[in-house]
């Protein structure tokens, strides 16, 4: 049976000749991932929904512009993530000059945090997904996460995106987004490994040393 | 390579696109070194478990609020 849908393309060009119900299809297909992206960048519920019909409401206005180069879930999420971001932008300007701080950038050079709690996890990431306490856990680390870092760990880890398309999306340089990941992934790292880690299998970087 | 270093090189290696000559650096580091092995395989769980996971369930009327919005916008675009 699955084979015999169409696939993505396919719905986009016949809905680009205005069939309602190929862009209706395409449309159920995509939106978990871009109610689910939306909510990892915005981490608000009502703005994520807005932002989830935003999206939509454009890729119907710009079926005709759609060039075929990358995926179709790709221009998607792209426009998505646009729209997203340009929200994230409007709330940071309505906030006080003082609240801005972090995202002007000088965070980037602080030196790198050190991994400190250092354990094995106790059980394994596909039996872990599932377990709602879980789902919790991984959406405190991200809030906790500040903005900046979030975003690219979601636009590169997650929707695994280039580090070149996530550099142009967000308006930063490449060596940024590295920068940036790095940060993301070991304080995400050290947050989760604090619930999830076995402390009897906990190691002290400390404690050795390399010739 | 020491484990700051390994730390700085740690994106590439996990990426897999790290050139060799660093790459082999990085399996020697790793191969002497039990703390860094931990954070490496710590690094790779934490983002399976993010990529895998769909802790963010669309919303079934948001389904149909969107739905109605598209269909009114549909219409007025091609016709009926």
């Amino acid at each position: 049976m699955d084979n015999l849908e169409p696939d993505d393309l396919e719905l986009l060009r016949n809905a680009r000749a205005g069939q309602w119900e190929a862009f209706e299809t395409l449309v159920t297909r995509l939106e978990p991932r871009v109610f689910a992206l939306s909510m990892r960048l915005l981490r608000q519920r009502q703005d994520a929904e807005d932002a989830t019909q935003q999206t939509f409401i454009k890729v119907m206005e710009n079926l005709d512009r759609f060039r075929e180069e990358a995926s179709v879930a790709t221009w998607v999420l792209r426009i998505a993530t646009n729209h997203s971001l340009t929200m994230l932008r409007k709330r940071r300007s309505q906030r006080t000059v003082q609240l801005d701080m972090p995202h002007d950038g000088r965070a980037d050079e602080t030196p790198m945090p050190h991994p400190e709690f250092i354990a094995q996890w106790r059980d394994d990431p596909a039996d872990l997904a599932e377990r709602s306490e879980i789902k919790e856990l991984l959406g405190k680390a991200l809030d906790e996460l500040d903005e900046k870092y979030r975003v690219v760990f979601t636009l590169r880890d997650v929707e695994q995106f280039s580090t070149r398309e996530t550099a142009e999306l967000i308006g930063i340089t490449e060596s940024n987004v590295k920068v940036r990941l790095l940060r993301a992934r070991l304080q995400l790292r050290e947050r989760l490994t604090s619930t999830l880690g076995d402390a009897d299998t906990q190691l002290h970087p400390a404690d050795h040393h390399h010739s | 390579m020491n484990c700051d270093e390994l730390l700085k090189a740690l994106n590439e290696f996990v990426d897999g696109d790290v050139e060799s000559s660093l790459c082999q650096e990085f399996k020697e580091h790793l191969a002497g070194c039990n703390p860094c092995q931990v954070v490496v395989d710590n690094i790779r769980k934490t983002i399976t478990l993010y990529r895998d996971g769909v802790p963010y369930e669309m919303p079934p009327e948001l389904h149909d609020r969107v739905r109605e919005c598209l269909k009114a916008k549909w219409k007025a675009k091609f016709g009926a």
